[in-house]
């Protein structure tokens, strides 16, 4: 059973954040969502296992 | 050509000079379904009676994808190798978005099976091939029959029949409702019909041209010559080409009809004008069933008792799995040598066979008409990953095609192939001198492989030669196992090895269908 990673696991977390805006620049906010919806599916398509990306979608889900 | 309809001969039914005898069975409907129930009861020993409100075959192609498993059921109510023959056989869909192909699927990559993965073939000649052998069983088909009321009593039903020489009753043991998906005895019962409509429209066309586009399945998204929408085109036999073109929920169906909106259509799909349009229809997608089958003496088949959105070919497919899990069991009931209750497996199994086939329906219709906002989010996302990414190939849902499902049955199992787990059709396989599936027939057999079949009253022993299919899809490492298989073809239990008494046991319990 592999359980999904919430303590920090990006070495530089600061510079990630900022490539994830800077990858977004210049797009409409529909185009950004729908870069989001194709970036989500080759994310969980790394992943993999359902345990982990059931746990994803509850931690993201969670407070709305 | 055209297909050139031949009406059935209308004779006055006894039962309008003098009433008739209680009938055992009386199945309203001569569709495929209604005609393949009537033979596999005959199969069976059941001579039913069977009603239809027309005269003729299925009026447009309808029903064309026509399943292995379904082809297998169709061999054994005598019609098989016909349908083949005529049929265009076809095993691989290629999926397109825009002008590039994202997907393919080839559906039997194996060879050892009697008959292919699928075959197209127009509803209109498979009720042609099964009218024909049900009148050469000596059936009793009423054309012009129409039902108009049903009295459910305790334990018959009352049938009153209109005909063109006047109305009439019918007294039945059992009725089986195969009166298709607008079922007038399901609302004349008043049942719930329950699940989804999907505001989505499709046309279907069928047309007539001389073309050699290859025998596969084609579906596009979004293609250039239908305005972003979704379009498939399919060959039948007779040069006949089926189109599905989407229309969007804010078309008139009666406008999107006429010959002038649907033929421009379809040249853009062909390219040309050289063809000629031989059907069409609309259709809405619907994902329904009845929450039980059996209500009393009144038995529910095919698309009266649920219905799926049709790019699956899971309802006429679906149906002809229906009938092969109530032929062989109200069979018995009829004979009185088991009790009505054992109809409760014919609910559970095919309850299970619907929900599965709703749920794959459900979700290809969502891929294939999202919900604006962020069901269309990610269709659009998927589509654009699967001509980049391998991974998102396979998430791309034109349609799941029919395979017969695998039931959830408790009976004993052995390490032996997941192919042919209890639950599942027994797989095909070439024999000495046959067919595997030919030679299981339709009663219980006890399939042993690399040993003797235990002697088991009521059911049949079968010792073929063992060879590498039967190796591979019956025996895995092992040299022997013993297979009890149910007259429905569906294994029932197995072991490596077992005597008399195990199997005896195995086969009391599959009457329960656990």
């Amino acid at each position: 059973m592999t359980a999904l990673i919430t303590k920090p696991n990006i070495a530089d977390a600061d510079g990630f954040y900022a490539r994830l805006l800077a990858a977004h620049r210049g797009m409409t906010e529909a185009e950004s969502h729908a870069m989001n919806a194709r970036l989500v599916l080759v994310l969980a398509n790394h992943i993999g296992k359902a345990e982990v990306l059931d746990a994803a979608l509850s931690l993201a889900r969670d407070g709305v | 050509m055209a297909y050139e309809y031949r009406p059935f001969d209308y004779v006055a039914p006894a039962g309008l000079t003098t009433p008739e005898p209680r009938h055992k069975v009386v199945i309203v409907g001569a569709g495929p379904i209604g005609l393949g129930m009537a033979i596999e009861l005959a199969n069976h020993g059941v001579q039913a009676v069977v009603l239809d409100d027309n005269n003729v075959v299925s009026m447009g192609s309808r029903a064309i994808c026509w399943s292995k498993r379904s082809l297998e059921i169709l061999d054994r109510l005598g019609v098989g190798e016909q349908s083949v023959t005529k049929g265009v056989t076809w095993q691989v869909g290629r999926t397109f978005h825009r002008d590039a192909e994202v997907f393919n699927f080839d559906l039997l990559p194996e060879d050892g099976h009697k008959m292919p993965a699928f075959v197209n073939l127009q509803q209109y000649y498979v009720e042609e091939y099964l009218a024909e052998r049900a009148m050469a069983l000596g059936i009793e088909l009423r054309w012009k029959n129409k039902v108009v009321a049903v009295d459910r009593r305790s334990d018959h039903a009352v049938l009153t029949v209109e005909t063109p020489d006047g109305a009439y009753e019918v007294q039945a043991d059992w009725v089986i409702a195969c009166d298709g998906a607008r079922s007038p005895v399901r609302g004349m019962l008043g049942l719930d019909f329950e699940g989804e409509l999907f505001e989505e429209r499709f046309l279907i066309a069928d047309i007539q041209m001389q073309a050699d586009f290859p025998s596969e399945r084609w579906f596009w998204f979004e293609p250039g010559f239908h305005n972003g929408q979704s379009a498939l085109l399919h060959k039948q036999p007779d040069n006949i080409y089926r189109i599905d073109l989407q229309l969007g929920w804010d078309t008139d169906p009666e406008v999107e009809k006429l010959p002038e909106r649907v033929i421009p259509r379809i040249e853009k799909v062909v390219g040309h004008r050289d063809f000629t349009l031989d059907w069409t229809s609309i259709y809405t997608f619907q994902c329904r069933r009845l929450r039980s089958f059996v209500h009393g003496p009144v038995l529910f088949v095919g698309d009266s008792a649920h219905i799926v959105s049709p790019f699956g070919a899971r309802g006429g497919n679906g149906g002809l799995q229906d009938v092969d899990a109530l032929g062989w069991r109200l069979a018995v009931v009829v004979k009185g040598t088991q009790d009505p209750d054992i109809l409760a497996g014919y609910d559970r199994e095919r309850l299970h066979g619907a929900d599965e086939n709703l749920l794959n329906s459900s979700r290809s219709t969502r891929f294939m008409s999202p919900e604006p906002g962020v069901e269309r989010l990610f269709r659009d996302a998927v589509l654009h990953l699967a001509g980049r990414a391998d991974f998102a190939r396979p998430m791309v849902n034109s349609g799941r095609l029919s395979r017969p499902c695998v039931y959830p049955l408790t009976s004993p199992d052995a390490d032996l192939p997941a192919v042919s787990r209890p639950g599942a059709v027994a797989p095909d396989a070439p024999l000495a001198d046959g067919w595997l599936l030919n030679a299981l027939g339709g009663g219980f057999v006890v399939l042993a492989l690399g040993q003797a079949a235990p002697n088991v009253a009521g059911a049949r022993g079968l010792q073929p030669d063992i060879n590498n299919h039967l190796q591979s899809r019956y025996l895995g490492a092992k040299d022997r196992a013993i297979y009890l298989i149910r007259p429905d073809q569906v294994v029932a239990a197995r072991w490596v090895t077992a005597g008399a008494d195990d199997v005896e046991a195995a086969m009391a319990t599959a009457w329960r269908a656990a």
